[in-house]
């Protein structure tokens, strides 16, 4: 399997803190990768990095080979990196179906003049794009939920809205920022068989979670983040007994 | 006010509903002058022509989300521009639909130029720098009329060309079909066609990849970058397309008027144009549109205060003319207060005032809370 994704000794300061330090890590194509660690170990942070919100202090990240630290978002989206939030961020005022059409303006190309004269190009495009955004949300379960507003969702309904927009722009790699955060187990166990769904159709998945069980049943490899130092990567199994990690999460003391 | 057009009963009704909608715009100046007098057909004129305005603006403030305190520094480029080439002061006299496409086009420009340096901004910060670039241009063309005079300063340009087609002059009144078109007459129809025009291209706009990227940026400006969006190319393509709406108001402004001065560039300009929007219902169309007419029309209906105090109590009490403004301010400020989503609100706008779930409040307060 090819690397889809390299971390290249990425450092992020803010002022005096060392929000990241020198993390160094790889995806490879088609696995899903889970990224765990306590509050505030800065999971969130590189998530920034990765998809142009924050400039990296150093270090590099690569998609595919090609550099896409300190890229603009919207380049990073082009290229074929999408995520979701951890505090979800959908257009509350639109409907779920726009929501997702959002999402497809980085495959679409219609301007000013196409949207005035609506000429045929721009009409089969419109058209294709409704297409894939209804295949989209019925393939997050919510396609009779299409001319519901987005803030009028459910929680858990949001959050697969998410991924629905997320999926619209074409992305090969998919970031999940705590994708089952404040969810039941029923609905942790849809997503998580959402998750093998996309998995199936080559998609590769960076996921930050919590939810150690369901790190441990869908992740092929995991990365362990604390104090914005990566302190173990591997299969889920050898990074639960990792000294290190229980150290991190439950203090010296208990692992002593 | 357009609102029975979006749900026709059969598509019989909804013709017969647009033919009777365009029987009665046909004949409204006529109907109006029989009923209250030719000045009140300038006063339709004014009211088509602040359509097209709050059209415009409503593209940066209502879809895109961008408060822009100096629309009217744009509608003041149009109506130089076209001052500038169609007028005896500079000696040029171009026709009408050469100079309105080169004055939407510099407005155009310089929506592009405002936008650009204020990218980063939002909400209040926005709104003062926009406020300082409709007051630069507005003091530009009280002073520049030395060394070398380019805008006349305060006296304005006079003698402005009015439109003509198929060479009959917008500027006077004539007999055509054995009916007499006064000047007013004339701007009618042609600001209608401009008015209706801008709402074709405003409901087209609405509806489409580039206005789905307006309200998204409006929305969620972080998560429409994070969905792939050019939140920088988008954002100045809302200031640009409200400034062409802009600049070519000007253009028919300075044609119909004949004459222009910076006086009718005020920031007072800017807000009333916001406060249409807002009193309507920023960001649907049906809304903007009955803002712009109310606001039109509510202050010239206020000038018969005068008359109204004398046959109720025998003298002017109160000058109209204060009591006019008195008014105007007590119903934004009523209005404001139990209908703050506007006369024809849409649907999310409604839902944002009146949220039963406050996840729109939630959605608010964490807006930026993932940046740097």
């Amino acid at each position: 399997m090819a690397t889809l994704l390299n971390v290249n000794g990425v450092s992020k300061r803010f002022g005096g803190i060392h929000a990241l330090d020198e993390v160094t890590l790889a995806v490879q194509e088609g696995e899903i990768y889970g990224l765990i660690g306590p509050n505030g170990a800065g999971k969130t942070t590189l998530f920034n990095c990765m998809t142009g919100l924050y400039s990296v202090s150093r270090g590099e990240i690569l998609l595919d080979g090609r550099p896409i630290h300190n890229r603009k978002p919207h380049v990073i989206v082009e290229l074929g990196f999408a995520r979701t939030f951890q505090n979800i961020r959908l257009f509350a005022n639109m409907t779920a179906l726009e929501n997702v059409l959002v999402g497809r303006h980085v495959r679409t190309h219609a301007g000013v003049f196409g949207a005035v004269l609506r000429d045929a190009g721009t009409r089969a495009e419109e058209a294709a794009s409704r297409e894939r955004a209804r295949a989209l949300l019925d393939f997050v379960g919510l396609a009779n939920k299409g001319r519901t507003l987005a803030g009028h969702l459910a929680y858990g309904e949001q959050r697969r809205l998410e991924i629905a927009r997320a999926l619209a722009t074409e992305p090969r790699l998919l970031a999940l920022d705590e994708p089952v955060a404040g969810m039941n187990p029923a609905e942790r166990r849809q997503m998580a068989e959402l998750f093998q769904r996309l998995r199936a159709q080559g998609l590769t998945l960076l996921l930050i979670e919590h939810d150690v069980k369901l790190v441990m049943g869908l992740c092929d490899r995991v990365a362990v983040l604390d104090y914005g130092r990566k302190i173990a990567e591997g299969a889920p199994n050898a990074v639960r007994q990792d000294p290190t990690v229980i150290a991190a999460y439950l203090g010296t003391e208990a692992a002593a | 006010m357009l609102e029975f057009l979006h749900r026709p009963r059969t598509r019989a009704q909804a013709r017969a509903a647009i033919i009777l909608l365009a029987v009665l715009l046909a004949l409204l100046p006529f109907l109006v002058e029989a009923g209250l007098g030719r000045s009140w057909v300038r006063v339709l004129d004014f009211a088509l022509l602040y359509v097209i305005l709050a059209l415009g603006l409503n593209i940066v403030v209502g879809y895109a989300g961008l408060l822009d305190l100096g629309f009217v520094a744009f509608y003041a480029l149009g109506a130089y521009l076209y001052a500038w080439l169609a007028s005896p002061h500079f000696g040029l006299h171009l026709p009408f639909w050469v100079v309105l496409p080169l004055g939407a086009g510099l407005a155009g420009l310089f929506g592009v130029l405002l936008g650009a340096p204020t990218l980063r901004l939002r909400g209040d910060y926005l709104a003062i720098v926009t406020l300082g670039f409709g007051e630069i241009i507005r003091i530009f063309m009280n002073n520049l009329n030395a060394p070398v005079n380019i805008t006349n300063g305060p006296q304005g340009i006079n003698l402005i060309d009015p439109v003509t087609i198929a060479g009959v002059s917008f500027g006077k009144t004539q007999e055509l079909f054995g009916i007499t078109f006064a000047s007013a007459h004339f701007y009618y129809y042609l600001f209608l066609v401009f008015t209706l025009a801008t709402l074709f291209i405003a409901y087209r706009l609405q509806d489409s990849r580039i206005g789905r990227a307006w309200v998204a940026i409006r929305e969620d400006e972080v998560a429409a970058a994070a969905m792939g969006i050019n939140t920088r190319n988008i954002k100045l393509l809302a200031f640009a397309m409200g400034a062409v709406f802009g600049g070519v108001a000007g253009g028919l402004f300075a044609a119909f008027q004949g004459f222009i001065s910076p006086e009718s560039f005020t920031l007072w300009e800017s807000i009333l144009i916001l406060c249409m929007i807002v009193l309507g219902g920023m960001g649907h169309i049906p809304g903007v549109v009955l803002g712009a007419v109310l606001l039109t029309v509510l202050p010239e209906a206020l000038r018969y205060l005068g008359d109204w105090q004398r046959a109720a109590l025998g003298e002017v009490v109160v000058d109209p003319g204060d009591l006019r403004m008195l008014l105007f301010g007590v119903a934004l400020v009523l209005m404001m207060v139990y209908r703050p989503e506007g006369l024809i609100p849409s649907r999310q706008r409604k839902r944002e005032f009146h949220a039963e779930d406050g996840v729109a409040a939630q959605e608010q307060a964490s807006l930026y809370d993932s940046r740097a």
